[in-house]
């Protein structure tokens, strides 16, 4: 399904058109089409493999599609970086590397630093500040490999708030994590929310999408819906994401959503690959 | 004997292994950190070739002359193990030792080769097999000195850059960084250090110099700021001890004495590093493990007199005591260190008690141990 | 002659190692065990004092196996990681044996320089004498003593050898150690080293177990059949590493070296199906195929539309995929050879009902 071109993206964040992804030839992301209007908190969800990194991956220009083309804010993402910050999977990392959180979450603020200009005592300032707003000052000092996999998150969080950015995309941020940190992200996202930014988020619990986020995108290799959690979530589409094995808690209850839960997948969609040099 | 080890050439000796020795281990600390620690062998086995060829072409030992040659060569073999270890079947490990021994035979041949001609002046490249500080002289030392000089410069100018590349290449593309054009300048940067390293440890050991301060500097710090300025640091007395020893002592390679001062370097900090170093690791457990004996002596006295109404106190033999634990031994040891503490008082010669002050001990533990398992559901 | 036999009974006997560790990813592990056994054979000539005996063999094999086992250890310790350790411990230990070399050899020929790459001119010198009859060269008997082990061993134990490779978890549950068969094979890895090492250096033995493993892997999938290529290509590499050096009057070691290398280069670029030059076409191809479905997509989607007009256009191609004019024109041609698509004068495309049919299908999956 495409668009006419040359729609402004008219307050749209993120604005991906026809994008396919390919591997070695094999398709991992088919001819995606995706709107996101600004202000919204987005889960990107789907089976293994079905593509959701690369998508994120893609929109940061991390991976190089085959066709297509992905504004931020009505431009090229290379012309946007400014507004994006990215909060990768927690695993893409060596946590034994010789650094403190408060280092980790300052490298937030290189991007606006510029080359020669070293990290100083504003720099510090909003590090610790972000810091703090994930709960994490008492342990800005800490050795990073001496963090839980939740204050490791909450570091990486931190350091993406540190950028300022006006659209926020996270890799599985919620895989993994204890209660406490669960709570911590959630109510970060509200917050951005509510200051105008947008969130878009891979997700892996579908249980959680309806209560933690308003908008949903689910994907397959190619994209089977997007929308209002309201509209968009609900038994067909889910159906069609993950080919026909999802079991149902169905709860109408004060016109909630319905509630699922994925039990497999049938299909083998190819596998994830690493992204590609920019 | 003293006298002579500070002469002219030892001090230029001494010298030049040290800036080549810390240079090594500065930049070798982000091969260690980025996982890429064998790449410093195979890089050094390749440069063989190209040191050799240069010397064929133009006939020049010097240093520079060689030290481009051998830069070439080990840059063309990084290649190649980059572009072998593209295809599936042939994994990483595999092309690296590929590149390191077909390019080092090769350059064997080119040496042997030029063994047989008439200029035996090929009597001192043999040197870059193991190395031969020894055959440092005052201006080569200053040429490698400015090339040291421009390689920190460069690293710190870039530093925050690297750090990025080191720890987070994703996100720092996703910030708008150049990574791939900063990867091949750290390539290149490590590159010249093996290449300069290569006259004072020879192409053999080079690895070991990448690695070693590196991996001995991490055991005293968490920033990697001072562990790359550790690194270096650590890197230079390997040079300086293992120079001076060679060129004092006779019959003793410069290459190999290098190592091993390095080597003890290593030993020596994966012993004794306060923290992450073994010993204290040993001690911290011992102590964890003695007061955990401590606190389940204490505990199983609780329990003892818990069994009993409190209107007929009576101590517990040791002997009761130990029975609850299955048979440890050295209760009373523990019985003793918990009477200096007033957690137990002797009720009479081999009768223990246990006090308020031990009672309140056990309680405040048993809470403990509640609500931590609580917070974990 | 007698050289050159030595040469390919090393080549054999090489390989067939170099086959599990280029499997396992243990290339590296080789190159160290191959540096140390030097002080194996050190220690054990200050003790035995003598250069012949056959306890240099098993102190040299011992050495190898403790160089794997302080690898494993200190990459226990969680200090240090794996890579590190093996280039942390072989230089190390390395070096204790050319220092001890050079220093205390007094009198004895261990030239450090032919540590690495062997003499093989001087091997027919070195006579095996039995009760007065000259046996032949001693590296002969040597090289092909361990030829026929590691042949021997590996026939016996191919199974368990097999699984180990392939399978740890299950060969593990099954209940042969997998840590068994990895000491196991580095002790070969070391008796092999040891023996190779005076005949040809340490560098060549790296060579001789990995290049033609790791050709042979490009070859074929089979075990068996890897072992067999691995032994042939190493002989290969062998003699007509022995005729380079004949006629350049070079280093023996070297030049085989030199052939291995040159060996593994044509198997990697011509081997067929998993050749890089193989590859690169069948990618080519590949990559138009992939492109014209992606042509057909795109016309179906852009059918019917108002913008029909102007997305068909060879021209936007360029602009929407990113093709440049002349891959664009090859997609073109190819899907037009193809029937999936018709060209009309103004440059604007159409799809044909195969064409259409062909897009379904690929999006209906």
């Amino acid at each position: 399904m495409s668009k006419p071109p040359e729609t402004p993206s008219k307050g749209l964040a993120i604005d991906v058109s026809d994008v396919t992804v390919a591997y070695h030839d094999r398709p991992v992301l088919w001819d995606v089409d995706l709107e996101v209007p600004a202000g919204v908190l987005l889960a990107i969800a789907g089976p293994n493999g079905a593509g959701k990194t690369t998508l994120i991956k893609t929109i940061l220009g991390l991976v190089k599609p085959a066709a297509g083309r992905v504004l931020i804010h009505g431009a090229p993402y290379r012309e946007q970086r400014a507004l994006t910050a990215y909060v990768p999977q927690r695993g893409s990392v060596d946590w034994d590397f010789p650094t403190q959180a408060l280092d980790v979450v300052m490298m937030g603020t290189y991007g606006k630093l510029g080359w020669l200009r070293r990290p100083g005592a504003k720099q510090k300032e909003i590090a610790t500040h972000c810091l703090e707003r994930l709960g994490m000052a008492d342990y800005r000092h800490r050795q990073i490999s001496q963090l839980s996999g939740g204050q490791q998150q909450r570091v990486f969080l931190a350091r993406a708030l540190a950028q300022d950015a006006q659209v926020y995309l996270m890799d599985e941020p919620f895989q993994g994590v204890d209660a406490t940190t669960e709570r911590a992200i959630i109510d970060l996202l509200r917050d951005l929310r509510s200051q105008g930014r947008t969130v878009v988020v891979v997700h892996h619990d579908l249980q959680t999408i309806p209560e933690y986020f308003d908008w949903v995108t689910l994907i397959n290799v190619r994209r089977i819906a997007s929308g209002p959690v309201s509209t968009t979530f609900n038994q067909e589409n889910l159906r069609r994401t993950y080919g026909g094995r999802v079991a149902f808690l169905s709860s109408r209850e004060n016109g909630c959503a319905e509630k699922a839960t994925a039990l497999s997948d049938v299909q083998t969609p190819p596998g994830e690959k690493p992204g590609w040099m920019a | 004997m003293l006298a002579s080890v500070f002469n002219h050439t030892t001090i230029t000796i001494a010298t030049g292994a040290a800036v080549l020795g810390a240079v090594s281990g500065a930049l070798g600390s982000f091969a260690v950190l980025r996982r890429q620690s064998l790449i410093g062998d195979a890089i050094s086995h390749a440069a063989l070739p190209g040191i050799v060829m240069a010397f064929i072409l133009t006939g020049s030992k010097s240093p520079l002359v060689l030290m481009l040659g051998a830069g070439v060569a080990g840059l063309t073999g990084m290649l190649v193990v980059m572009l072998i270890s593209s295809s599936n079947r042939v994994k990483y490990d595999s092309a690296l030792g590929i590149v390191l021994s077909v390019f080092f035979g090769f350059g064997l041949v080119l040496l042997t080769w030029i063994q047989k001609r008439p200029e035996a002046a090929q009597a001192g490249l043999d040197r870059f097999l193991f190395g031969q500080a020894a055959a440092l002289l005052r201006r080569d030392v200053w040429a490698l000195a400015t090339i040291a000089a421009v390689s920190f410069i460069v690293l710190a100018m870039l530093w925050k850059e690297f750090k990025i590349l080191a720890f987070d290449r994703d996100y720092g593309v996703s910030l708008g960084l150049p990574m791939r054009r900063l990867d091949v300048l750290l390539t290149g940067l490590i590159t010249v250090a093996i290449v300069l390293g290569l006259q004072t440890v020879g192409v053999v050991l080079m690895s070991a110099m990448i690695i070693a301060p590196a991996s001995a500097a991490r055991q005293w710090t968490n920033r990697l700021g001072r562990m790359v300025l550790l690194a270096g640091v650590f890197g230079a007395i390997a040079g300086v001890i293992g120079a001076v020893a060679s060129s004092t002592i006779p019959r003793l390679p410069t290459g190999p004495s290098i190592v091993l001062a390095v080597g003890v370097i290593v030993i020596i900090s994966l012993a004794l590093a306060p923290g992450r170093g073994l010993i204290s690791e040993t001690l911290r457990r011992r102590k964890n493990h003695k007061k955990l004996r401590l606190d389940a002596v204490l505990t199983d006295l609780y329990e003892l007199e818990s069994q009993h109404t409190p209107e007929t106190p009576h101590g517990h033999t040791a002997k009761a005591i130990q029975a609850m634990s299955f048979g440890e031994g050295e209760v009373l040891k523990n019985l003793l260190e918990l009477e200096s503490r007033g957690l137990v008082a002797r009720f009479s010669t081999n009768h223990w008690a246990i006090t308020e002050k031990g009672r309140h001990r056990v309680e405040r533990l048993v809470q403990q141990l509640d609500s931590s398992a609580g917070a974990a559901h | 002659m007698e050289i050159q036999i030595i040469a390919i009974l090393a080549a054999a006997a090489c390989a067939l190692p170099g086959v599990f560790l280029v499997l396992r990813g243990m290339a590296l592990m080789c190159d160290a065990i191959s540096h140390v056994v030097l002080l194996g054979i050190v220690v054990m000539f200050f003790i035995v004092g003598d250069l012949t005996s056959p306890w240099l063999t098993v102190g040299a094999a011992l050495t190898g196996l403790l160089t794997v086992v302080l690898v494993e250890a200190l990459s226990r310790t969680g200090r240090v990681k794996r890579d590190a350790a093996i280039g942390l411990v072989f230089p190390a230990l390395f070096s204790l044996a050319i220092i001890l070399v050079s220093h205390n050899a007094g009198g004895v020929h261990l030239d450090t320089d032919a540590v690495l790459y062997g003499e093989l001119a001087f091997a027919p010198f070195d006579r095996m004498i039995i009760n007065g009859h000259d046996l032949g060269a001693r590296a002969l008997w040597g090289m092909g003593g361990v030829f026929l082990l590691n042949v021997a061993l590996i026939t016996v134990f191919f199974k368990e050898l097999k699984l180990a490779t392939f399978d740890a978890g299950l060969a593990a549950s099954l209940g042969f150690a997998p840590a068994l068969v990895h000491y196991g094979l580095m002790a070969i890895v070391s008796i092999t080293a040891v023996e190779a090492f005076d005949a040809v250096g340490s560098i060549l033995v790296v060579a001789l177990m990995i290049a033609p493993a790791a050709a042979a892997w490009l070859l074929t999938d089979k075990l068996g059949h890897m072992l067999f290529v691995a032994v042939g290509l190493g002989v290969a590499g062998a003699i007509s590493g022995s005729w380079v050096a004949q006629w350049t009057d070079g280093s023996i070691a070297g030049c085989m070296a030199t052939m291995l290398g040159v060996i593994f280069g044509l198997v990697f670029l011509f081997a067929p199906t998993r050749g890089l030059a193989f590859i690169a076409l069948r990618r080519r191809r590949q990559k138009v195929e992939f492109a014209g479905t992606m042509l057909t997509i795109h016309l179906l989607h852009h059918e019917d539309l108002a913008e029909a007009e102007r997305e068909n256009r060879i021209a936007h191609l360029g602009e929407h995929f990113r093709w440049n004019d002349h891959f664009a024109m090859t997609v073109v041609r190819g899907a037009e050879r193809d029937a999936l698509v018709t060209r009309s004068d103004d440059g604007s495309l159409a799809l044909t009902s195969a064409g259409r049919d062909h897009a379904l299908e690929v999006v209906a999956q």
